[in-house]
């Protein structure tokens, strides 16, 4: 068999995270009862015109610069003209011949090395409605709450060459956005889609093979397989001597195969031309500048500075850094004063656990700064011990608790009143003579014994320290 | 003199005066429609429920001092592509023949709060397309001066319901002409103003980048006051333009000492009735005597005006056209198999055969390799024919012109040939392509006692000079006579 190599570049559109619509002021909110976040412009009444969502530009250039691109200072929208009923207008208002962004590119890091995949255009258009089929009435019903949606459409250049490459890719746009804002990213959810366009060609050759288009891609494990099925049945044609058909495919994850949808030949001439209702997208210098002075610190500028400012490990870093969210946090922590390790610690092992238990990811972190670093706090002034902070902690995780108030509260503060404790131990001593005897008689350890009843009775509220201090006055006193 | 007889600016002031009421007003306009409906068809949808509902609104605004306005408690109607709330909005399509918006146009929002009452929705050309009101779902409109001809179009019921006097004063639409022809076809005032002066927003769009509302009305005087009624930024229709300086009845100046007017040589040439000419080198020799000064010039690319139009117009109303599918609202086909069965009878029982010729022509145009040589080129075609216009501005307060190159034709003639129908729309389409204002004024009538208008075109922003020029006009012409299906003459 002869040596292929696989030519891969993706369109992946991501759902951008505006409060209204493109065209509208509808909510973009999920979640509501069916076409109760419409209004004339979103359901394509008759007479009702578009008027554009500025912050819809804003993300979109904002994603550009992320990706090194050049912003379209005067650009257009354009309608692609297609039937459909989720598409209330029958043509989605997109652009096709002066997108907002062009020519950019990200760098990715896999195995073999850094490399730079490049950004043929980002485009920004609108969502569709969604078909919901009744089996009961055997009959469609549309909902146009989603329609509207704003979204970004990126475009890559054939540019990777394994399923790595290409996971690599999405993580790097999926941080880049997130940390902007522009969107939450979440595959699954489909807030970020991604087409694979995939040829294959004998290793040497120059020539693309013919492409096909891969769709309906859930998550970076389906993107994974599509593409290693897709690789195989390419190269399998072409073995068995038969040509590789242009055409949209169809991943089906579970069954781990592809089907055709449509080929080539049916390709729809989507007949775009400028829309008239729109003016032109001009972006001033201004605004322009506005836009690139709001940019995030990225991720990779973040591990380089918190391994030279903070002395944390490489590791924790890279999970520190892997949402802004949860960046942001550790940050805000910090800068109340509390010490790099510990607070990378809390996030790293008992938020990281408390998120695995909820099937969250970081980005849904709610919990304030403040009341993590006044957990610390307590814990500095030996007012509770790491046990009871740990028990605070999910307080805190679950319903961003004031850990003073709380501990207050619940009075899980450390008895600090001497007396009351020399009391209790007192009567431990009274209690275990035994254990008081062998102390004396040169067994130190069974010193751990009292102090392990008397943290009991105290219920954990005890400063260890103090304990230990009070006993051996009183066993060698 | 009949309550019928007032112009708008005139009915008002007597209402606000308190000499008539509104429903006064409003049940004459009702007993003239009544009268003529029968031999005119100006109207699709007569809301007279409606009407006397709002004359007790307007009245009651009137009488407690809220409605002050130039126009407060005038009937007027309204074209039946301007969407109005909770009243049947059709293009006199089948395809929305039961389409009732829940929202009103920004013109609508704007002639309400003006305190003005809508009587019903008037006839036109389906979608807006056509030249005579013929290509409508819901039969023809008569031009009340001979019933035997059209009114034009596309907004001939609104101009043929102002002639008849079933109503004072209508909203058009004008995207190639549609309000200045008509008016000159019923003799009648009509202004398409620069566009972006009146919102789109509601407007169910034809040619989204020409499509502009206007008023038709007796006379200039009240054009203008609809004008500056009309002329507000709506911050819904991205094309709007916050205009300064919106009180053009301030132009209504009996003045044209010093004017510069141009006339396109090549506008009267081959294709142009004597009649009509004659009547229009008359009223052009009315504005000389009265100061004006006139000349002569070459208007460049007046022969591709009308290919651009047609390519751009058709390829921007297929897609608009696209939404009528039958999913949503409007008409859907009885029996159908399946989606696409769906739309495809629906659209092809639902459009009226010159919607669906612009649709199909539309449609080629923008198809993947024909786009630069057809719509594109068309695109460019427009750019050049503005700046056509821009070097005749330079050198003119404004340009004269026929509004039509003959009368009104007859019923039924016009539709047999299509193509030169459309050649009938040669003096007004650039207007819309360069995107500048224009005015109808009546200045003669033809021998069969058909009106001709004389069209006077702008430079963008430029309405005033219009109106002035119009209005000084109309000061010195010679007086019209009633139409035979008009409203009948005052005592």
């Amino acid at each position: 068999m002869r040596e292929y190599e696989t030519v891969i570049g993706l369109e992946v559109h991501v759902e951008l995270a505006t409060k209204t619509k493109i065209f509208c002021s509808c909510s973009t909110a999920f979640g509501g009862a069916p076409n109760t976040h419409t209004c004339p412009v979103c359901t394509g009444m008759p007479g009702s015109l578009p008027v554009l969502n500025r912050k819809v530009v804003e993300y979109a250039v904002a994603v550009g610069l992320a990706t090194n691109c050049e912003i379209t200072r005067s650009g257009k929208f354009d309608r692609k003209n297609y039937f459909y009923p989720d598409n209330p207008q029958n043509y989605q208002i997109s652009q096709l011949y002066l997108p907002i962004c062009r020519n950019g590119h990200v760098d990715i890091e896999t195995e073999n090395g850094p490399k730079s995949i490049g950004i043929h255009e980002i485009h920004m258009e609108e969502d569709a409605g969604k078909l919901i089929h009744d089996e009961w009435l055997d009959c469609s019903l549309v909902d146009f709450n989603r329609s509207g949606v704003p979204l970004i459409e990126i475009v890559s250049e054939p540019d990777m060459r394994s399923a790595e490459e290409v996971i690599a890719y999405l993580e790097t746009l999926r941080l880049r956005i997130q940390y902007l804002g522009a969107s939450d990213c979440k595959l699954q959810e489909g807030s970020m889609r991604a087409d694979v366009n995939l040829s294959v060609r004998e290793v040497g050759s120059e020539k693309l093979g013919t492409r096909t288009e891969m769709k309906n891609l859930n998550s970076f494990k389906a993107i994974a397989r599509a593409i290693e099925g897709e690789r195989n049945r390419q190269i399998d044609l072409l073995e068995a001597g038969e040509a590789v058909i242009q055409e949209t495919r169809r991943w089906d994850d579970a069954g781990g195969y592809s089907y055709a949808m449509r080929s080539k030949e049916d390709a729809q001439d989507y007949r775009y031309f400028p829309e008239p209702d729109l003016v032109p997208v001009v972006i001033d210098d201004a605004w322009l500048e506005k836009i690139r002075a709001a940019q995030p610190e990225f991720r990779e500028a973040k591990m380089v500075r918190y391994k030279e400012e903070y002395d944390i490990p490489e590791y924790d870093i890279g999970i520190l850094t892997e949402s802004k969210r949860m960046a942001d946090l550790f940050e805000a922590v910090i800068a109340l004063g509390k010490k790099p390790k510990e607070v990378s610690n809390w996030l790293m092992v008992d938020t990281m656990r408390l998120l695995k238990e909820n099937n969250q990811t970081p980005e849904e972190l709610a919990f304030s700064p403040e009341h993590l670093a006044g957990l610390i706090t307590l814990m500095e002034e030996g007012k509770i011990n790491r046990g009871t902070a740990r028990e605070v902690f999910e307080e805190i995780f679950y319903h961003d608790t004031d850990p003073v108030a709380y501990v207050e509260e619940k009075g899980l503060g450390m008895v600090s009143d001497d007396g009351a404790l020399r009391s209790v131990i007192e009567e431990i001593v009274a209690k275990n003579p035994q254990s008081v005897a062998d102390y004396r008689g040169g067994k130190k350890k069974a010193a751990g014994f009292l102090v392990g009843q008397t943290m009991k009775a105290m219920k954990g509220q005890a400063d260890p320290a103090k304990v230990n201090a009070i006993l051996k006055e009183l066993l060698e006193g | 003199m009949k309550t019928t007889d007032y112009t708008a600016v005139q009915l008002s002031a007597k209402i606000r005066a308190g000499e008539i009421r509104v429903l006064e007003a409003v049940e004459a306009a009702l007993a003239e429609i009544e009268a003529k409906e029968k031999t005119v068809h100006s109207f699709v949808t007569v809301d007279a429920e409606g009407a006397r509902r709002e004359a007790a609104r307007v009245q009651a605004g009137i009488d407690a001092g809220t409605l002050t306005g130039p126009l407060a408690g005038v009937p007027i109607a309204v074209k039946d592509n301007i969407c109005t709330e909770g009243l049947k909005t059709t293009c006199s399509s089948k395809i929305l023949y039961n389409f009732v918006p829940p929202y009103d146009a920004g013109a609508v929002t704007r002639l309400r709060e003006a305190g003005m009452v809508i009587l019903g929705k008037t006839n036109m050309d389906e979608f807006a397309m056509g030249s005579t009101t013929e290509t409508s779902a819901f039969g023809v409109t008569r031009n009340p001066w001979n019933t035997e001809h059209v009114p034009g179009g596309s907004s001939g019921g609104s101009c043929a319901a102002v002639a008849a006097g079933e109503a004072v004063c209508a909203l058009g639409s004008d995207t190639g002409g549609s309000i200045r022809q008509p008016s000159s076809f019923c003799g009648v005032t009509g202004m398409k103003p620069t566009y972006g002066t009146i919102s789109r927003y509601g407007l169910i769009a034809y040619g989204s980048s020409l499509d502009q509302i206007g008023p038709i009305a007796r006379d200039v005087t009240d054009c203008a006051a609809l004008l500056t009624m009309l002329a507000a930024h709506d911050e819904r229709d991205s094309t709007s333009i916050a205009r300064e300086d919106t009180d053009f009845t301030t132009a209504l100046v009996d003045d044209v000492q010093g004017m510069r007017i141009g006339i396109p040589r090549g506008y009267f040439g081959e294709g142009l009735d004597p009649e009509v000419k004659s009547a229009i080198r008359t009223a052009a020799h009315v504005l000389e005597e009265k100061g004006a000064i006139l000349e002569e010039f070459d208007l460049g690319l007046v022969e591709y005006a009308i290919p651009a139009y047609y390519v751009i117009a058709s390829a921007e109303a297929s897609s608009n056209l696209a939404r009528f599918d039958g999913v949503k609202y409007g008409y859907r086909t009885e029996q159908y198999e399946g989606l696409h069965n769906m739309y495809k009878k629906t659209r092809s029982e639902g459009f009226g055969p010159e919607v669906k010729r612009r649709i199909m022509l539309g449609s080629f145009v923008l198809s993947s390799g024909y786009y630069d040589a057809y719509y594109l080129k068309a695109l460019r075609t427009k750019a050049l024919i503005k700046q056509e216009f821009d070097r005749a501005f330079s050198r003119y307060d404004m340009i004269l012109a026929p509004a039509a190159p003959t009368t009104a034709p007859r019923l039924g003639e016009s539709l047999q040939n299509p193509l030169q129908m459309y050649l009938g729309d040669i003096y007004t389409i650039s207007v819309n392509l360069a995107g500048l204002p224009g005015i109808s004024v009546p200045c003669g009538m033809d021998s069969r006692g058909l009106p001709i208008g004389m069209q006077l075109i702008g430079d963008c922003f430029q309405e005033k000079k219009l109106i002035q020029a119009a209005y000084s006009y109309e000061q010195s012409r010679e007086p019209l006579p009633y139409p035979a299906a008009g409203r009948s003459k005052g005592e």
